[in-house]
Parts: C-alpha cells; sequence; structure tokens
C-alpha cells in the first residue's frame, strides 16, 4: 500500500529537496509535507511541485502537532546535519542531530497515523580505523566507536531509532547507511573537498573511498519511503577507489600532509568557509570505508545505476581539472615520438657502426 | 652386433631449449614507462575493495623485490604444483626473520614461480595498517587485516591467501629458537578454510631466519616505541642504516601437499577440536617440512 501522507525533514538541502520532488510526482501519494528549520531556496521551492512546506522546527514539540493534524503515516527523517558549518557550531549540530531525532521520534510515537519511518543514516556509524575489516556488513559494528562529530551522532540516532522501533512494532522502520554522495548537483562533503584545486590528505595514508552517486541515492530514498523494507541496509556504489585515484581522475593536485598538520588546515579551510572537516572525517581519509552491498541489491531490491567509478566521471564532468587527462596524453605520447625518433636514429647509427658478424660455423682453413 | 645406439654429445643438452622470450629492447621499456606513467598520473588503473593496486605491483613494487629473490636470497621454490591454478587456497607458512621479508618472498615465489602467476593476498597484523606508509603500500600490494570477516571475502572470492598464523611470536623470536615452531595462534586461518571449503597448503620457508638473526631483544624501547620487540642484531642499531641490509642467506621455499577442508562442510567451524587438530596437522607438516628443507640446504649461506 502506498503511503498517503509522507513528512520529509531536512527539505532544504538538495537531497531533501529532490526527494519531496520526486514524491510530489507521485500521484497516489496524498500529501507531501516538508520540514527545514530554514526555508527552501528559490530554485528547490521551484521544484518542490505540490509539496506544502512547514517551518518549523524538529527540535520543537510543534512537530508533533503538524504530524497529527496532517495524520502523517510515513516519515523520512533526512535533517541531520554532516557538518558545524552549516548548523552554525557543533553544538547546535548536535543538539539538532540528537535532540531533534529524539523530538521528532517522540511525536511519531504519539501519532497512531504514523506505520513507516525512514532514516537516512551514514556508513560512518562504522568508524575508521587500522583495525576494520576491508568490508562492512550490516551486521557489523565499529572496531573502534566513533568519539564525536557526525558520525558519534549518528551512532546515537541509530539507537534511539531502534528504540523506537521496539516501542512501536507496528511503524516499519528502515535505516539506510549511505556512503559519501557524490553527483553534479549534490552538496556534500567530498563534493566540497574535491573541488579545491589542492586537495590535503594525510601523508603516507591512502583511503578507500566508496561513492553513490546522487540519482542512486535518491532512488533508494523513494523506493524505501513507498516500499516496504525494514531493517539496516548498506547503500553505496559498486567498487572502490583509493582517495589518490579519486584526485588524480578528477586532475586535482595531491597535497599530503603529516595527519598533526592536517588539523590546523582543517581549521583554516574552516574559517574560511571553504571546506570544513573534522577530527572523525580525518580518520576517515586515513584508512576509508568500503561497506558490502548484497542485502541492498537481493533483499532491499535496488542495484545502483552508477558504479563508484562511474559516479566519479559524471561528478568529473563538472569539475574543470587542474590538470587536464588531455594534456598528460599528449605529453607522453610526445615523449613517446621523441623516444621512437631517437630509436630510430640509434639503430641506423648502429647499423652502420657494427662490423658485419662473420658467418656462423664456418672457419676459414687454409689450404695446405 | 649389438644394436646401434645413439650417444647424446652433451648429456645436459638433452632438454629441449626453450629459447628466452627476448628481453624488451629499451624503447620498449621506456614506452612501457611513459603508459604507465600516464596511467598513474591521470588515475586510469582499477583497485579493489582491499585497496589492492594490480598495476602499482606488477610495475614497481615486484619489480624492486626481484633482484633480492634471485640475486641476493636465491630462492628455490619446490613444489608449485600443490597450489591450486585457480579457486581459493589458504597458503600457510612460518614466519621468521624480524622483519616480514619472508611474506614478500613468498609472493615474488607464487607470482613467479607458478605458472598460473597467481597472486598471494597476506594478511597482516593491525600494527602494518596503523604505520603511515607500511600500511598504505602494504594494501596497495595485496595485503589486507588478518581478520576472518576479510579472509573468508578473499577466499570466496577465489584468492590465494597466505597467513603466518605464528604472527610477532614467529618473526621476532630470538635467533636461538630458529626453525622451532611457535604456538599458532587461534586457529582462526583453520576456521576461515572451513567455512569456505578452501584447501589448507603448508608452505615451509628456510632462510628467513639467518636474514636478520635477532640476538636481543630491547624491551624497554619496544615499549616506548609501541612496537611488540626491538631487535638487536648484529648489524642493527649498532651499524644504523645499514644494519638495514639483510645477510643474504640460502632460501629455500616448499609448498606441501594441500590439505582439503570442503567435505568437512562449513558446519566444521564450530566444532573445536576438529579445529585444533587441524591446526595441529599443519603445524606438524610445516615443522617437517622445515627439517627437511634445512637438511637439503648445504649451508646457511651456500
Amino acid at each position: 500500500m502506498p503511503p498517503a501522507v509522507v513528512l520529509v525533514t531536512g527539505v532544504s538541502r538538495w537531497l531533501g529537496g529532490a526527494l519531496a520532488a520526486e514524491l510530489a510526482r507521485d500521484r497516489f501519494i496524498e500529501r507531501v509535507i516538508g520540514v527545514d528549520t530554514v526555508p527552501p531556496s528559490p530554485e528547490v521551492l521551484r521544484r518542490l511541485g505540490r509539496t506544502e512546506f512547514v517551518r518549523a522546527d524538529i527540535r520543537n514539540p510543534l512537530i508533533g502537532k503538524v504530524i497529527a493534524t496532517a495524520s502523517v503515516d510515513t516519515v523520512v527523517h533526512m535533517n541531520i546535519s554532516s557538518t558545524p558549518a552549516g548548523s552554525g557550531g557543533r553544538g547546535p549540530m548536535k543538539e539538532l542531530n540528537v535532540i531533534g531525532t529524539m523530538q521528532l521520534l517522540a511525536a511519531c510515537q504519539r501519532a497512531p497515523s504514523v506505520r513507516r519511518f525512514v532514516l537516512k543514516s551514514t556508513s560512518a556509524v562504522y568508524g575508521a580505523s587500522s583495525r576494520d575489516p576491508a568490508v562492512f556488513t550490516e551486521a557489523m559494528q565499529a572496531r573502534r566507536v566513533p568519539s564525536g562529530g557526525f558520525a558519534k551522532d549518528s551512532l546515537d540516532i541509530e539507537g534511539y531509532v531502534r528504540s523506537f522501533a521496539r516501542r512501536r512494532p507496528d511503524v516499519g522502520v528502515a535505516a539506510l547507511r549511505f556512503t559519501n554522495f557524490i553527483g553534479p548537483r549534490i552538496d556534500s562533503l567530498l563534493t566540497h573537498f574535491l573541488r579545491m584545486p589542492l586537495v590535503p590528505t594525510a601523508l603516507g595514508y591512502d583511503a578507500r573511498v566508496q561513492l553513490l552517486h546522487e540519482d542512486d541515492a535518491l532512488a533508494v530514498l523513494a523506493q524505501a519511503t513507498t516500499g516496504d523494507f525494514s531493517g539496516t541496509v548498506n547503500v553505496g556504489g559498486e567498487g572502490t577507489l583509493l582517495l589518490s585515484q579519486v584526485i588524480r581522475r578528477l586532475g586535482r593536485l595531491q597535497v599530503p600532509l603529516p595527519s598533526p598538520t592536517l588539523g590546523s588546515v582543517g581549521r583554516l579551510t574552516r574559517r574560511f568557509g571553504f571546506v570544513d572537516y573534522s577530527p572523525e572525517q580525518m580518520r576517515f581519509l586515513n584508512f576509508g570505508r568500503v561497506v558490502d552491498t548484497t542485502v541492498l541489491r537481493d533483499e532491499f531490491g535496488y542495484t545502483p545505476l552508477y558504479t563508484t567509478a562511474e559516479a566519479l566521471a559524471d561528478y568529473a564532468s563538472t569539475v574543470p581539472p587542474v590538470v587536464p587527462p588531455d594534456l598528460v596524453g599528449s605529453v607522453t605520447s610526445r615523449a613517446q615520438a621523441v623516444v621512437d625518433r631517437v630509436g630510430a636514429t640509434v639503430a641506423s647509427v648502429g647499423q652502420r657502426l657494427r662490423p658485419v658478424p662473420a658467418a656462423p660455423d664456418l672457419r676459414a682453413v687454409r689450404d695446405a | 652386433m649389438p644394436e646401434a645406439r645413439v650417444i647424446p654429445l652433451r648429456p645436459e643438452d638433452d632438454e629441449p631449449r626453450v629459447p628466452r622470450p627476448p628481453s624488451p629492447s629499451w624503447e620498449e621499456q621506456v614506452t612501457g614507462g611513459l603508459e604507465f606513467l600516464r596511467r598513474r598520473l591521470t588515475g586510469d588503473y582499477e583497485t579493489d575493495e582491499f585497496g589492492f593496486d594490480p598495476d602499482l605491483t606488477d610495475h614497481v613494487l615486484l619489480p624492486l623485490l626481484r633482484p633480492l629473490f634471485s640475486r641476493w636470497f636465491r630462492v628455490e621454490t619446490h613444489g608449485v604444483e600443490n597450489v591450486p591454478g585457480s579457486g581459493g587456497g589458504l597458503v600457510v607458512a612460518n614466519h621468521s626473520g624480524t622483519l616480514p621479508v619472508d611474506a614478500l618472498m613468498t609472493t615474488v615465489a607464487l607470482h613467479d614461480d607458478h605458472p598460473e602467476q597467481r597472486r598471494l593476498r597476506l594478511l597482516g597484523a593491525d600494527l602494518v595498517f596503523e604505520m603511515p606508509f607500511v600500511g598504505t603500500v602494504s594494501r596497495k600490494m595485496g595485503t589486507t587485516l588478518a581478520c576472518n570477516e576479510d579472509a573468508e571475502r578473499l577466499l570466496t572470492g577465489g584468492e590465494l591467501v597466505g597467513v603466518f598464523p605464528e604472527g610477532f611470536k614467529g618473526i621476532g623470536k630470538p635467533f636461538r629458537e630458529r626453525y622451532t615452531l611457535q604456538r599458532f595462534g587461534r586457529g582462526g586461518f583453520v576456521t576461515a578454510a572451513l567455512r569456505t571449503g578452501a584447501p589448507i597448503i603448508p608452505c615451509a620457508i628456510v632462510g628467513a631466519e639467518e636474514t636478520y638473526p635477532m640476538l636481543g631483544n630491547a624491551k624497554t624501547i619496544a615499549r616506548l616505541l609501541g612496537l611488540p620487540y626491538f631487535p638487536i642484531t648484529p648489524t642493527f642499531p649498532v651499524l644504523g642504516p645499514l644494519g638495514l641490509v639483510p645477510l643474504p642467506s640460502k632460501w629455500l621455499i616448499a609448498f606441501g601437499e594441500p590439505i582439503e577442508t570442503a567435505s568437512f562442510g562449513p558446519a566444521a567451524a564450530e566444532d573445536p577440536m576438529l579445529v585444533f587438530n587441524l591446526t595441529d596437522q599443519v603445524r606438524e607438516t610445516i615443522q617437517q617440512s622445515i627439517y627437511q628443507l634445512l637438511l637439503q640446504r648445504k649451508s646457511v649461506f651456500g
């Protein structure tokens, strides 16, 4: 049975807005209600279609009234901030993430109409450390529990959602653990990070990166909202790349810095509002993280259209390279031509200089 | 009159000489190098989920190890026919020599001396991946963390996995205990093989013990640096970085007959007694094989 009234939190961001717009196009869904603390940009607003926008803070009990009066049956929780800058510092970020989720869940528990809850979570809950297995399945837990920031918030949020699922067994709960998003339009940590012409990385480390294209992210969220999957699922593209490889494919320049200095570089770039990365994201840059997507394909029933490499290629088309691959190609082919010419010259000179070899196995024997 | 018989003039010429493939000319080498450089600069190569980079391994890392393999240690490989040409397999070997040079040499041996050029995917301790550079290069060479999840994933993927169950106990043992096998961990490697039905190939390595004979262990320094041991060898730390040059011992690597595990079924991994017995069987086989190789070897540096 398709949902009748859907509530989407965090609708002012690209992914939330895109999901609301996608759901609004579905004729079977009666109402789509978008909630966010800030009004959507005119561009997002135009796409939202018949979505009703409610400017509300999910930290506020007001959200309960919205759910009750509209008799919402499906809640998609996407209002989770991954960077302190987006929400005005670490304090407000944590408040929005954790307290906001608690408020939302409290409201959902009271509302008998709610029968489905979709959480946009992250694979950051697996942490990132040298003791990690190469590939995480849904059943595994972080080897070194993330101690702060977005990953810690996400762990807490997943915990609260699990206890909500226990208290309301009639509600189908789906937790989607997304890998890093990438794509031409989405605004994610990595898209910002990789737009810099010089990309700082941790000296002596190379992370394994698994990416998810924005279109796939959207399709998975839409399917989770209208479908009936409940449980936890990893969502990521097929295949992995190394961070150094990603930087090279984008034609950026890699600047390896010793790990301790990376923190201050991060603070510096944050101050200029350039890129914002925190200690746990630094650890991600050291070790990376890969998740197993068998459950996504077999049980959830979705196969991403883009592999990690294809998603990166699609993003690369929107980022002008600093070192164009064509240039590298033409330089190497020119060097190649020079080598060929030198080789030919050397060979011809060598031929002229070399004495004519004696015919083998024949020895001049003087007649008696 | 007895029947006429052909007596070969030079008996050693009896085997038909296989002409060596002509070594590439310098132009071809430069061309290959340029193409490699282009691939590296544009990121146009494949890596897998474990961080393995076959392009870098084949063109940089293995060529760097080859002189050490053939000239320095003059490694002789025996019994490669015991290593399956395709499909999963677990190579279990003894560990020695202060630095894990034996792991690298086994990788080269299986790539260069096996007809199918098999890639050995090593399992390393978490200390390896904690260290900058070392961890990254190890991953690019195909090493991953020694944990059951990774081992089983590689084995189900049909890879040849290399494991040294003695771990630091084996590699960091004093020189006087050379060629005596230490305890074989907790038998995790046997459970991994049982769950995936992969054969266990016992492998004995002789020669690694003499590369850096560990005379003493500076435990205080080791504790300060967070290392499992800090070796004192005849050349290290006395000669400083020169002490890192391994002694040119003669190496023998022998792969024994595979121990089949598929007939036990995956449920057998839950039977600790069977796991212990198999672990002991593998350990005994390797120890016997080491003694045989030691008898075969003429001298330590011969």
